[in-house]
């Protein structure tokens, strides 16, 4: 399944995994903050209305 | 039925709400399909080697970081002259994305350089350009998160982004005239897109559709969680009056 | 708007206003560079006008917290945003009074600390005049930044992140006037650009530093 990288394999694989590294980081950290958020704001809401 | 409608928070909210699966979706396929094709599916240049690959993050991430800079200028002046805060809190949405992007540009062009040219960093007049570019994105970061007052610092980043998009242009040429008086006749030539053949077109251009898309779900993502946030703080401040 | 500057000038030459330190940092930064990189005539005579160039921006920025600071911190600056006098033009008068202070003296200075780089003959005259026309875009850029930070707490650190990015035009160019000037070639293309940036900077920029101002103050 692997292609052929010849001898520059490290430089394209370690390319990739730092791109993809950095993406996956950039949407968990901006989903991990819209969750968190969500449920902040909520409570709040709720205070508001409630409290 | 105008585009202004969005500048209503809610209303914002909801549209992005709704069109997110698709972005989300289109995204992962763009990407997927386009850096599989490239990764697996594309020949070796007989120049480059296998190298040739990573132009398929390089490219779209290089487009996106300058892009990106452009959509905080729009939105900047959107904010400036109609004053609507989700114009605002996009343009802060967008930054860490665009900075994101601007250090996958300059990463993949290190590791690309490095078999090709011999060295990790050359100070060729877009690598230096792009270093610049990475700077305002902190400094713009870096204002946003200093001030505390929303309107404050609402007003105060877009006026930097205005000026500071005129410098990063001047300080693109002044680069650009730069490296041509201290190397001349350098060939370190980065233009590439003139000899792409279509081979390795094609899954580029699918591989820039999914940087795209996924650059606007995140801001949309983002501007979301801006936009509670920010009412959040309003909340509680109000809550603190009564 | 001449007794501000004249202000703002007597502030500045009082003990405690910082009008020699700039100096004096450029000095130190002078000597500290061939402590850095060794003694050799033939490198430091290369490398002398792009380090007069950068001691003289580094100078500059270290300045520049003093622009609004001291105003902002007595609250004469409510006072002189409530004068008759514009904004733009208090601004402008910031940053000329920034200039005749620590910009200046640095274009005075830099011949005398070119000896100690051994600056090739012929550069002298060329890194007097790109420093001449170079730092008042260092001032005025260097006020807006001021103005963006001027109501925050530390907010120095921040500045030079801020001002140090849009220093970049003019450093290409003065110094790469002062490298050309050093080495006999032309320097007609950079010399002119450098003097675009700076009446650029000069007749725009005041405009975004007043608005900066205004929102700073509200």
């Amino acid at each position: 399944m692997m292609p052929e990288l010849g001898k520059y394999a490290d430089a394209v694989l370690s390319s990739y995994a730092v791109s993809i590294a950095l993406i996956v980081v950039l949407v968990a950290l901006s989903i991990r903050r819209s969750r968190k958020l969500k449920v902040e704001l909520a409570a709040i809401e709720e205070r508001v209305k409630h409290g | 039925m105008s585009i202004w409608e969005y500048a209503n928070p809610v209303k914002f909210i909801r549209t992005t709400d709704r069109l997110m699966p698709y972005l989300a979706v289109g995204a992962v396929i763009c990407l997927v399909s386009g850096l599989v094709w490239g990764f697996f599916f594309t020949p070796d240049d007989y120049r480059q080697g296998s190298t040739v690959k990573i132009i398929y993050l390089h490219v779209p991430a290089a487009l996106m970081a300058i892009n990106a800079w452009i959509m905080m200028l729009v939105a900047s002046l959107v904010w400036i002259v109609r004053r609507h805060h989700v114009s605002a809190l996009a343009a802060r949405a967008a930054a860490p994305v665009g900075a994101v992007m601007t250090v996958i540009a300059l990463a993949t062009g290190a590791i690309w350089g490095q078999p090709m040219w011999g060295t990790w960093w050359v100070w060729d007049p877009r690598l230096t350009s792009f270093l610049i570019l990475f700077l305002f994105y902190l400094g713009y970061i870096a204002l946003w998160e200093a001030i505390e007052d929303d309107d404050t610092a609402a007003d105060l980043t877009s006026i930097l982004c205005l000026v500071g998009s005129v410098f990063a242009i001047l300080s693109r040429y002044a680069v650009l005239f730069w490296n041509q008086g201290l190397h001349q006749g350098a060939s370190l030539s980065l233009d590439k897109e003139e000899h792409v053949a279509d081979v390795y077109s094609n899954p580029l251009y699918v591989s820039i559709a999914g940087f795209v898309l996924l650059f606007i779900a995140l801001v949309f993502l983002r501007t979301q969680t801006e936009i509670r946030a920010r009412r959040a703080r309003a909340l509680i401040a109000r809550e603190r009056l009564t | 708007m001449i007794a501000l500057l004249t202000r703002d000038l007597r502030l500045a030459v009082r003990a405690g206003g910082g009008f020699g330190l700039g100096l004096a940092f450029f000095l130190i930064v002078t000597v500290l560079v061939p402590l850095g990189v060794g003694p050799e005539t033939a490198l430091l005579s290369k490398i002398a006008p792009g380090i007069l160039w950068i001691g003289a921006l580094l100078a500059c920025l270290l300045s520049l917290d003093r622009i609004f600071a001291l105003d902002f911190e007595d609250g004469s600056i409510d006072l002189l945003a409530t004068a008759p006098l514009p904004m733009e033009g208090i601004v402008t008068v910031k940053a000329l009074a920034h200039w005749l202070t620590t910009g200046l003296p640095l274009v005075l200075a830099a011949p005398a600390l070119g000896v100690l780089l051994s600056l090739p003959q012929g550069g002298y005259f060329w890194v007097v005049v790109s420093l001449a026309v170079g730092t008042p875009a260092l001032s005025v850029i260097g006020t807006f930044g001021a103005a963006l930070t001027v109501g925050l707490k530390r907010g120095g650190l921040l500045m030079s992140l801020l001002v140090l990015p849009l220093y970049v035009p003019t450093l290409v160019f003065g110094a790469e006037v002062a490298r050309r000037g050093g080495e006999g070639l032309t320097v007609q293309t950079p010399l002119l650009m450098l003097a675009g940036i700076s009446f650029g900077a000069v007749a725009l920029l005041p405009f975004a530093s007043a608005a900066v101002l205004r929102i700073n103050l509200r």
